[in-house]
């Protein structure tokens, strides 16, 4: 009970009217820094962190919080009406987003991001509310092996996804790994995969560079090819109904979706190595391997849409729980929460809760506060966007093109990556006319530097035997789960042979 | 969309203006924003440093331009370096340091960095190391650690930022002072450190006392000793390694340098903005409460500092290497 006054002390807080007009003009601030392509949440909370010097610490927090959330929300926008990710938190929700936008289902679209990431949020804050502080030693239970353990996982749920063909999947990790061990070796200090010697690739190829250069210039390339200079715009509409309407369709046909990003987006959230872009994309993998028709994903399915988004909101709540109760963030922007925190003289860690319980409270009562903000301001923007959408594709190219070079170089500040961007775009346009999927390399390009380097720390760990993945209860029980879900397939192949053998015999 | 995003960008734009407004007119000022490159990942110490030295300045106005923190931490800070020397614009690019400043181009001299060529700003002060385990080992005094490593034989864990990295200087000098075989376990920040070893996947660590503060206050880990050359306020308990009879003791520089070939009035502008802050209400308080010691010096003393820490660096990694 002391927890729920507790909460109702903080939501009172954050209901304060100078806290209110800081919810409401942060939310909106992020959502439209979350949708421009190439800035993402760090960028709008590293931007306006100074600005927050003006008002108490709470009410700072409040405000970043605010903007943390609404460039969640905000990063689906531009992935689903131009298929460039708005935010690399946002790239899962590109894979199925896109597709329905040309189908002339931008709508549902929308209104499946709004509300699944209203109910990602939802109940990551009530998760939260709930268990914060035991759940921080769930946290702290994850050393190295377990969490290459659910890196391996997560690359099993694409592997073993089924419908796709298997061999182009695993080609298209494995070209997405080389690629996340360019630049320096985390463990040794020595550059690698340095091609030709250029100095722009000592910093690594970030994620968005080949994220934006598949997903906007590829895309971009592949819709001209097919529509072959037709003038083309979607048919979009949006009424009132209309929005009940895509209400009802999205619980309808996402409801699943929405379910397994809250809870999956939460934990993965929580683990210090991992953050909201790793939980959407695995969210996604974990949708479409559960899902009842997996070959329509990617193809248009709102589950695929709530999955990620769902995630990747209940992931940032799941960020701020080791930032708050270890000190130690969760992704790159609470990192820089935590250097916000650190100068309105608040220690992070086990204590805080504590010592400042009118802090905490006050940020998880504007938790809930901004997201229902959200919701509201997204919903009311969603005319807008589709306005856009129904522009003919001959002024959306290039308005796309000027977006994903904008978006390229926002993330690195360097031409260098401008170039690259434009190179992925190409080969992905031509990757994809030979049927190769390219959502497994961008998975691999986020979760190879994770892996890559708790591997590695596990082996010194154990002197290099690999028995160190079975051993531990927890890595044990994940990596049995991953192995069984990569023979899944082939388990397939085998028992469809036998039934064709069978029918022969009879 | 893009038409909102210019209506940040006015609002930045304004601010600037407004700093503008109240700055007195000094002989040379940034006239872009300046590129505030740190030597290591978010989330790390340096980290949390720089971004505090940079809202020290934001929130009393310091600068006509705002300071942008870059992190650079791969490779050792090695890609930070690279950026610096490569800078086309030196009078408006800076960098947070650590020791790394002097053993990364050590390490790696294809990197072809000479950190002689580097403009010396301010020296901020320097960050002690302890050596930390977890309550529920049961130990409490340094003695009774060195049984306990000799006794595990090898299969003794300590984690740290890196190979060549401060942390394995002090955890070479132990083992090489008290005949010692520990496993190491390299991770990507301080920060990191402190969580494994709270969560008892690793066995003992030598952090900096204010990445391992959190957990201290809390009663999950416990110093040992002290590799300074007194002991620290914040930890009168705690003996030093010179108590023990070993003439030793590191410490982690945190100072800010220029870009190779700053001109003068630039670099004059940076010593006179960091002693600014280093004398601010705020910077004072933050060295006391994270247990960071003060030692201010003038430019030249700086460049016989790094050439002193470069010797030094020398023989503690030849010593690694052996």
């Amino acid at each position: 009970m002391e927890i729920l006054e507790l909460l109702s002390h903080g939501l009172f807080l954050a209901i304060q009217p100078m806290n209110i007009a800081l919810i409401v003009v942060g939310v909106t601030l992020g959502l439209f820094i979350g949708a421009m392509p190439g800035l993402g949440s760090v960028n709008g909370v590293a931007i306006l962190l100074p600005i927050t010097f003006l008002v108490p610490p709470a009410s700072a927090i409040i405000f970043l919080a605010a903007i943390y959330y609404g460039a969640m929300y905000g990063g689906a926008i531009s992935s689903i009406t131009l298929g460039i990710p708005g935010a690399s938190t946002a790239v899962a929700t590109t894979f199925d987003g896109r597709p329905l936008a040309l189908k002339g289902r931008a709508s549902l679209a929308l209104v499946t991001a709004a509300i699944a990431s209203f109910v990602g949020g939802t109940v990551s804050i009530l998760l939260f509310t709930a268990f914060a502080p035991p759940l921080a030693h769930v946290a702290l239970s994850f050393g190295p092996p377990e969490i290459f353990a659910l890196m391996l996982l997560a690359f099993a749920t694409f592997v073993g996804l089924g419908g796709d063909d298997i061999p182009k999947t695993v080609l298209s990790i494995c070209l997405g790994l080389v690629f996340a061990s360019v630049g320096f070796d985390q463990i040794s200090g020595a550059p690698r995969l340095v091609f030709f010697g250029i100095s722009g690739f000592l910093h690594g190829i970030n994620f968005l560079v080949l994220a934006i250069g598949v997903y906007g210039i590829g895309e971009m390339l592949w819709t001209l090819d097919t529509t072959r200079g037709k003038i083309t715009s979607t048919e979009a509409r949006m009424t009132f109904a209309g929005i009940v309407a895509d209400t009802r369709e999205c619980f309808a046909k996402a409801w699943k979706g929405m379910s397994i990003g809250s809870f999956l987006g939460f934990f993965v959230g929580i683990l210090p190595a991992a953050g909201a872009t790793p939980g959407s994309l695995m969210s996604y993998g974990v949708a479409k391997m559960t899902g009842r028709d997996p070959d329509s994903y990617g193809r248009g399915n709102p589950d695929g849409v709530a999955a990620p988004e769902a995630a990747n909101n209940s992931a940032s709540t799941g960020a701020m729980l080791p930032m708050l109760t270890l000190g130690i963030p969760g992704s790159p922007t609470t990192a820089i929460l935590l250097g916000g925190m650190v100068i309105w003289g608040l220690t992070p860690g086990p204590r805080l809760f504590t010592d400042q319980p009118e802090f905490v409270w006050g940020l998880i009562g504007s938790f809930y506060v901004s997201n229902f903000f959200a919701l509201v301001i997204n919903l009311s923007f969603i005319p807008l966007f589709i306005w856009m959408l129904r522009m003919p594709f001959t002024i959306l190219a290039p308005m796309i093109f000027v977006l994903s070079v904008v978006g390229g170089y926002a993330a690195t500040n360097d031409m260098h990556d401008v170039w690259l961007m434009l190179i992925f775009g190409i080969s992905a346009f031509f990757l994809r006319k030979f049927d190769y999927p390219l959502a497994p390399a961008v998975l691999a390009i986020v979760l190879g530097p994770i892996a890559e380097p708790t591997l590695r720390q596990s082996l010194l760990l154990s002197s290099g035997d690999p028995s160190i993945f079975f051993t531990r209860p927890i890595a044990g029980t994940i990596t049995v789960i991953a192995i069984i879900l990569i023979l899944l397939p082939l388990v397939g192949v085998i028992r469809r042979k036998l039934r064709g053998t069978n029918k022969a015999s009879a | 969309m893009a038409k909102h995003f210019n209506i940040l960008a006015g609002m930045a734009g304004a601010v600037a203006l407004g700093v503008m407004a109240v700055t007195p007119a000094a002989a040379w000022e940034p006239t872009k924003p300046v590129d505030f490159v740190i030597m290591a990942g978010a989330g790390g110490g340096a980290d949390q440093i720089a971004r505090f030295l940079q809202s020290v300045a934001e929130k009393k106005d310091l600068t006509s331009r705002p300071l942008v923190p870059n992190n650079k931490g791969g490779g050792s800070g090695a890609e930070a370096l690279i950026a610096l020397n490569t800078t086309n614009d030196p009078d408006h690019t800076i960098l947070v340091t650590l020791n790394s400043f002097f053993t990364t181009p050590l390490r790696q001299p294809d990197l072809g960095v000479d950190i002689t060529t580097f403009t010396p700003v301010a020296m901020m002060g320097v960050d002690p190391f302890v050596l930390w385990v977890h309550k529920d080992s049961g130990i409490t005094t340094f003695e009774q650690w060195l049984e306990t490593v000799k006794a595990a034989n090898g299969e003794y864990v300590m984690g740290g930022t890196g190979t060549g990295q401060e942390d394995s200087l002090v955890i070479t000098f132990l083992k090489d002072a008290y005949g010692l075989d520990i496993k190491y376990i390299p991770y990507d920040g301080g920060g990191a450190v402190a969580k494994d070893l709270a969560g008892q996947q690793i066995m003992a660590t030598v952090n900096n006392p204010a990445e391992a503060k959190g957990f201290y206050e809390a009663g999950d880990v416990v110093p040992l000793v002290a590799f300074s050359d007194e002991r620290l306020p914040a930890f009168p308990d705690v003996p030093t390694i010179k108590e023990k009879g070993q003439d030793f003791s590191y410490y982690n520089q945190r100072a800010v340098v220029g870009a190779p070939g700053q001109s003068a009035e630039a670099a004059e502008y940076y010593q006179n903005l960091f002693k600014t802050i280093y004398d601010s209400e705020e910077w004072q308080g933050y060295m006391t409460s994270e247990s960071l010691s003060p030692l201010w010096m003038s430019p030249d003393e700086q460049k016989e500092y790094w050439a002193l820490q470069v010797e030094r660096h020398k023989e503690l990694l030849a010593n690694m290497e052996e």
